[in-house]
């Protein structure tokens, strides 16, 4: 039985003249009929569907309606159209760092924090000291939250966020948290999580973290599906390859002629690469002045190829 | 009509439960944003009530003193129930606005902003009750068991206050206009309350009309009770509890349409 399931997916989104007018101009405009409302489309059509234990990448550049997916998923937003089930209860963990008041004390944002998230009084009070010191706040528990880094900031919430002990898991760009030795930290908390085999949904702009933890990918282009399969690698190369050239594939052929571009590439740039390298070295045994780069590299070969010199 | 729909309502109580936390968390925000840098902290809830009556006192003494016994208590009756209105609703407008970047990123009950920020007035509003009791004990003004029955137009305004303030903070979603006109409205309606004077200055036919202000009727409720020790007729009761009910109905309504559509306007 599938745990995620969207069927024919559409989400609308109005844009246009009731934002930001007040009202004496709505009551205007209402009045002369130049009441305008535009409809936006941010996803269209998605279909996918989701295992247990199954790890999801969303793939597709900006803009391309990934966010609000995910916004659909976790219950924020309703489908426009078609049909989205959902078995087990979700955590989101979107946009980590915002939704913390600035005023509170760092104790008191986490128990905030904890308590949006859907966690309760007694669960935070057990774990507040591995959340502290995970996050390595010990010093500025009683401090307000303005006080802290930015990095501090989304430390304490990937901390808070990681307890979670959901059946789906659903992770926007928040993998990418502190500095070097917390990003790695985190990265090992956030494998050990996706381990325990949760269904889980990650968006990252991060190919080889995609690659590394998903098993299907659904590809987004402006609001429109390219692909859901799970030929992770191929299609990651093909992703990759559209970055570069900006032309989305229209079947599976393309999609492997992409691949294989994006292997011609990368090859060509290799030797490029070694080419470069060999021409460096050249350079550096021209300018040499005595005999002694010679020397030294009749000495080289003499001791890696000998038949060179034969 | 779904919103009378018993599982419904059983569904919102066991949301409610879900998000004890949560609410509570949300509570103590509240308090701590309302006092931050401010020197007295809650103190401020006693005094600023009892500065206005001060002022109240000190004016209209001179013109309504004479005529209208214990003229104080009377004052505060007026004063007591309508802060606690103005400020529950004025606060409560912008609950769904000011917390716009926690709904739209994790899915919880929005009413909860309004809860929250309507706790924290009506522990001011009860604080306030406590000093109110103290005055009325040292006015003379002895107590008796009817003063039971003032827990009715508590309870009505509480839950006035409520609906009125799922109504505004919807409304202020969609425009922010309403916080002024709000303003202007508020201070048309202190005056139409009969605070400071009796509306038995007004001719009988024009008497009835102050009862379309459901904020009025609760302070007739208590000045009743209060100062004349006798429980109002049923036909107040009546419309005390049909305001309550109306607003609070509405508010409900509104905020069940629009749950998903907030997050466009935002």
């Amino acid at each position: 039985m599938s745990i995620i399931e969207a069927k024919d997916v559409s989400i609308r989104y109005l844009t246009g003249d009731f934002k930001d007018i007040g009202l004496k101009e709505y009551v205007v405009r209402k009045l002369r009929g130049n009441y305008h409302v535009t409809e936006f489309w941010a996803d269209r059509h998605i279909t996918f569907s989701l295992e247990k234990g199954d790890m999801l990448g969303i793939i597709g550049s900006n803009g391309a309606g990934k966010s609000t997916l995910l916004k659909a998923v976790s219950g924020i937003m309703v489908p426009t159209e078609g049909s989205l089930k959902i078995s087990g209860n979700i955590a989101a963990l979107l946009e980590l760092a915002s939704g913390f008041d600035k005023d509170l004390t760092v104790r008191e944002n986490a128990y905030l924090r904890g308590a949006m998230l859907g966690y309760t009084r007694n669960f935070m009070n057990e774990k507040y000291e591995s959340i502290i010191d995970f996050a390595e706040l010990q010093d500025f528990q009683d401090r307000p939250f303005k006080q802290l880094s930015s990095g501090m900031k989304s430390r304490l919430a990937f901390s808070i966020a990681c307890l979670v002990n959901p059946d789906i898991l659903i992770l926007d760009e928040v993998l990418s948290v502190g500095d070097g030795a917390f990003a790695k930290k985190s990265g090992d908390k956030m494998k050990e999580i996706l381990k325990s085999g949760v269904t889980g949904i990650l968006v990252s702009h991060s190919l080889p973290r995609v690659r590394n933890l998903c098993n299907k990918i659904l590809w987004i282009d402006h609001g429109k599906q390219v692909a859901f399969t799970d030929e992770v690698n191929l299609y990651c190369d093909a992703y990759e390859e559209f970055l570069n050239s900006k032309i989305l594939p229209e079947d599976r052929e393309q999609v492997k002629a992409m691949a294989a571009n994006l292997k011609k590439r990368k090859d060509k740039a290799k030797l490029l690469a070694n080419r470069n390298e060999a021409q460096k070295l050249e350079d550096m045994l021209n300018k040499g002045t005595s005999d002694a780069a010679i020397q030294a590299a009749i000495s080289l070969l003499k001791k890696k190829k000998p038949q060179v010199l034969k | 009509m779904e919103i009378l729909n018993y599982n419904w309502i059983k569904n919102t109580f066991i949301k409610l439960k879900k998000h004890q936390f949560l609410f509570e968390e949300l509570v103590k925000r509240d308090f701590k944003q309302k006092y931050k840098r401010t020197v007295l902290g809650m103190a401020w809830s006693i005094l600023s009530p009892l500065l206005t009556l001060l002022v109240l006192k000190v004016i209209f003494s001179h013109f309504f003193g004479q005529r209208i016994a214990h003229y104080t208590i009377y004052l505060f009756c007026g004063n007591l129930l309508f802060s606690y209105f103005s400020e529950s609703t004025r606060t409560g407008m912008g609950a769904l606005m000011s917390n716009a970047g926690i709904f739209s990123k994790v899915n919880i009950p929005k009413y909860l902003f309004l809860f929250s920020k309507n706790i924290s007035s009506l522990i001011n509003f009860l604080l306030t009750l406590c000093v109110f009791f103290i005055f009325v004990f040292f006015e003379g003004i002895p107590f008796t068991l009817k003063f039971f029955a003032l827990l009715y137009p508590v309870c009505c305004l509480i839950i006035f206050n409520l609906g009125i303030g799922l109504i505004l903070s919807a409304l202020f979603v969609f425009f922010r206009d309403i916080g002024y006109l709000y303003n202007v409205f508020t201070m048309l309606l202190m005056y139409a309350s009969a605070i400071f004077y009796t509306i038995e200055t007004f001719p009988e036919k024009y008497q009835m009309v102050f009862y379309l202000n459901p904020v009025f009727c609760n302070i007739a409720y208590f000045r009743s009770i209060v100062l004349e020790d006798t429980i109002p007729s049923l036909n107040l009761h009546i419309l005390c509890f049909l305001y309550a009910v109306i607003a609070l109905f509405i508010g409900t309504f509104i905020y069940k349409k629009f749950n998903h559509k907030f997050l466009y306007y935002i």
